[in-house]
């Protein structure tokens, strides 16, 4: 822009070119002419200079840093002053030679039509709209056709996923089905410690997130066994879903002194030792238990599904 | 400039064509005698101007303007973090692999080479580690997500606080907040597509929120996850959201935002002669130009600093998503920690009738979500009730001059702020050495009486301020004056406009001006 101060008044301060890079460009502002503002100048040149070159050197460095360095740090900083430095040019410029001398000022004008305008508007439409309302079995037609073709639209939304079913109440949990740790090796009665845990899954559904389930080495006579799950504990085993009934969550921490299983996501708390209750947090429900055995060759087995479908609740997980 | 000027090209004069060189035109005349020098870009204008026109609307817009305050700038940085995210989401999607298939891992992360893992997590770590200047980009667009979300935030908050959804901008208000949600999702969907163990356990608890909604919910869940949770499809699917749906909507809403703020014009705080029914501030060009590119830069470079030395997501400390994994202090981004708040403070409530159930993450995840979002995409009609001010504001509110208001808005957003903090309990725990039994049930009972407290605070400095300083009046708009333009009479200014607003039968809150306040200034 200019650094002339014609069009502003000079005794305003910082109105005399600093000249910093010798450069005047000479404004040509007619005072008085009524479409154009005044632009007025208040400071100069060195700034957005500056921040110009910086650009370019961050430019450069960023260039480089991409052939020989690849370092992110450098590519941030170099990003900053490349980009950065246009952006403090561009603002500086304006605040230093495009401020208005006063604000300007516009009318705002109307929003909403004009009653003539919403007339000649409604005239132009009642055309179509008679038509409509003269031909009503086309009319009502043309609805039933449209209403049909998008409902039929949406049926091949089923494509997407599988109608709700048993996969969401049922596990692959049976009778006389192994244990298996996250290796895939059957555990063993003997191979979980008192106060110990680890995840196992069924035999063949290495990694399933549903029936996921905590193996937990219970300390002895601690346990107070529910009506109907005295036989579900041998050898002080004790298997109950991992996935949280809250929000389905791995309930990954154990701490063996208090009984109390701990969800780390929103710190809903299981007692173990009272069929993993909720103690503490948002869960509503307890932990699915999944009744156990030990089978001839010793190792620990399934005597069936869980005690309840695993999982957080939904509308009808309870529907018999 | 104008095509339909007839005079001769000779005439112009050695200034303009001075002019005409030095790049930046000078602010156009009202009255053109003289055609612009014919430089090549003039000539490539004319070209354009003579088969789609243009120079005549294209002044108009050219002088459009634009008040000016810094808070004014809060919709804009979001606007420009969008255009990085954008440009830097190109870039990503260039290496990215939505795909769930096992592979196991080659890459130069020394520490999980040979480990199994989705393609799409690999491809985060290629991303990370074997792309050049990838994990810049990466950083930089997961940096705008944030900010980008943040300036959203703001960004409302300034037009609650200040009154700016009154008639007529309550449609801009619906589209705003829509355009928060949006942004919201696609910013969830995106950090999910690493399949990384921490956006894993986000998605679980998302398909578990889902399946809560009664009768649709496992219909929904399943639709959306292909079938159970994990399931294969549902990484693919958020990519064609994250890339495709929600920025295409995301765009239109923008467009859509953009075009009824400038059918509007932009509200202007009170002062400078700002009226009702007219627009004080810079022209469109150069001024507003120069400032709003500049502003795109300056955003920018913030961004790309942020995403050089800021580490965000190290997906590869997380590891890849085994569902039978979680580690603890597990935090969303800032913006989704509302929500986990909620989901950690509720109650052990379910409801149950039979065998017919609501379980508990419906009400503090769908419920409260709802009810907030309810609130406040109907909080222009609800204000509008109240108060029974249905007139057109274009001159904004001082918050201290609507002390309800302004409370109301501290209390909301003290609200979401204790959820929040809430969503960290078990961080803030560790941190400080609490319990986070003791810390939940801090939240629970601070969720409810500390938005209160704040409220009653802000709503009695509002009216401190107020009664010491009564309410602001222009000087420009004082009768007799002569504010800009030379018409600012009374009649249509800040008195007027604040007159109307509070109606003869509205309820006390405190909106006419008290006329010795008035006559003070």
């Amino acid at each position: 822009m200019a650094d002339e101060p014609e069009s502003t008044d000079p005794s305003a301060e910082g109105l005399v070119p600093t000249g910093t890079t010798g450069h005047h460009h000479d404004e040509h502002e007619e005072p008085g002419d009524g479409g154009s503002p005044r632009l007025r100048q208040t400071g100069g040149e060195t700034l957005p200079v500056v921040a110009f070159l910086l650009a370019m050197v961050g430019a450069v460095a960023f260039v480089i840093n991409y052939i020989a360095g690849n370092n992110t740090q450098i590519f941030g900083v170099a990003v900053f002053f490349m980009v950065g430095g246009i952006g403090v040019g561009l603002v500086a410029w304006a605040k230093r030679y495009m401020t208005p001398a006063e604000p300007d000022v516009e009318p705002r004008g109307r929003i909403a039509s004009t009653e003539e305008e919403i007339a000649e508007f409604k005239a132009d439409f009642d055309v179509g709209e008679y038509e409509l309302e003269r031909r009503s079995l086309l009319t009502k037609l043309l609805v039933g056709a449209a209403t049909a073709m998008g409902l039929a639209a949406l049926i091949p939304l089923k494509s997407l996923g599988p109608s709700p079913n048993e996969s969401f109440k049922v596990t692959p949990w049976t009778n006389g089905k192994r244990l298996v740790d996250e290796q895939g090796n059957p555990v063993r009665a003997t191979s979980v410690n008192t106060n110990g845990v680890i995840t196992v899954f069924p035999e063949g559904d290495i990694g399933d997130e549903f029936s996921q389930t905590l193996l937990i080495g219970l300390q002895p006579g601690r346990l107070v066994p529910v009506e109907g799950r005295e036989d579900w504990t041998p050898e002080n085993l004790a298997a109950f879903s991992k996935v949280c009934t809250h929000v389905g969550c791995p309930v990954g921490l154990f701490e063996a002194n208090t009984g109390q299983l701990l969800c780390p996501c929103h710190q809903s708390t299981f007692d173990v030792y009272a069929a993993c209750e909720p103690t503490f947090g948002p869960a509503a429900t307890p932990l699915p238990q999944l009744p156990l055995g030990i089978d001839e060759e010793g190792f620990v087995v399934a005597l069936g599904d869980f005690s309840s479908p695993p999982g957080p609740g939904f509308w009808n997980q309870r529907q018999p | 400039m104008s095509a339909t000027d007839g005079t001769p090209r000779s005439t112009r004069t050695a200034a303009e064509e001075a002019t005409g060189r030095h790049g930046l035109h000078l602010p156009h005349h009202e009255h053109h005698e003289h055609v612009p020098v014919r430089t090549k870009g003039a000539r490539v204008a004319r070209w354009f101007d003579a088969r789609v026109g243009g120079a005549r609307i294209g002044r108009g817009a050219l002088k459009k303007i634009f008040p000016n305050h810094w808070s004014f700038l809060l919709g804009e940085v979001a606007l420009y973090s969008f255009l990085v995210l954008i440009i830097t989401g190109i870039y990503l999607t260039f290496f990215y692999d939505a795909n769930t298939d096992i592979t196991t891992y080659q890459g130069s992360y020394v520490p999980l080479q040979g480990q199994e893992m989705s393609n799409a997590f690999a491809s985060g770590l290629a991303i990370s580690f074997d792309v050049r200047a990838g994990l810049f980009v990466r950083q930089v667009h997961h940096w705008s997500a944030l900010v980008f979300l943040g300036a959203i935030a703001l960004h409302l908050a300034r037009v609650f606080f200040t009154g700016a959804f009154r008639r007529p901008r309550e449609v801009n208000w619906v589209i705003g907040c829509s355009l928060m949600l949006m942004a919201l999702g696609n910013g969830f969907a995106g950090y999910s597509l690493l399949d990384d163990q921490l956006s894993g356990t986000g998605l679980r608890i998302a398909y578990s929120v889902l399946i809560s909604i009664p009768f649709i919910g496992p219909w929904l869940a399943s639709l959306v996850f292909g079938g159970n949770f994990p399931g294969e499809d549902i990484i693919g699917r958020l990519f064609v959201i994250h890339i495709l749906v929600l920025p295409v909507i995301i765009g239109i809403l923008i467009t859509v935002h953009l075009t009824i703020l400038i059918k509007h014009k932009h509200t202007h705080f009170p002062g400078k002669g700002a009226r009702d029914d007219n627009v004080v501030g810079e022209r469109l060009w150069p001024t507003y130009t120069f400032k709003a590119a500049g502003l795109f830069f300056i955003v920018a470079a913030i961004l790309g600093l942020l995403g050089g030395l800021a580490q965000i997501n190290p997906v590869w400390i997380y590891g890849p998503f085994k569902p039978e994994n979680v580690s603890s202090a597990s935090q969303p981004d800032w913006y989704m920690g509302w929500l986990e708040g909620s989901l950690r403070l509720m109650p052990n409530w379910e409801t149950r009738i039979g065998w017919f159930t609501i379980p508990n993450q419906f009400y503090s995840g769908v419920l409260v979500a709802g009810v907030a979002f309810g609130i406040m995409y109907a909080w222009p009609w609800i204000e509008a009730r109240v108060t029974k001010d249905r007139e057109e504001h274009h001159v904004l509110d001082r918050p201290r001059d609507r002390p309800w208001r302004t409370a109301i808005g501290a209390a909301a957003l003290t609200w979401f702020t204790v959820l929040g903090f809430a969503g960290s309990d078990d961080v803030l725990a560790v941190a400080f050495g609490l319990s986070v039994n003791a810390l939940v049930w801090t939240f629970r009972i601070g969720l409810f009486v500390v938005p209160l407290i704040v409220g009653v605070i802000t709503y009695k400095l509002c009216q401190e301020l107020r009664d010491r300083d009564g309410p602001f009046v222009d000087p420009l708009l004082l009768e007799g004056s002569s504010g800009p333009n030379g018409n600012g009479s009374a009649t249509n200014g800040s008195d007027g406009s604040e007159g109307s607003s509070g109606g003869d039968d509205a309820p006390d809150l405190d909106l006419d001006p008290d006329p010795e306040h008035a006559t003070r200034r």
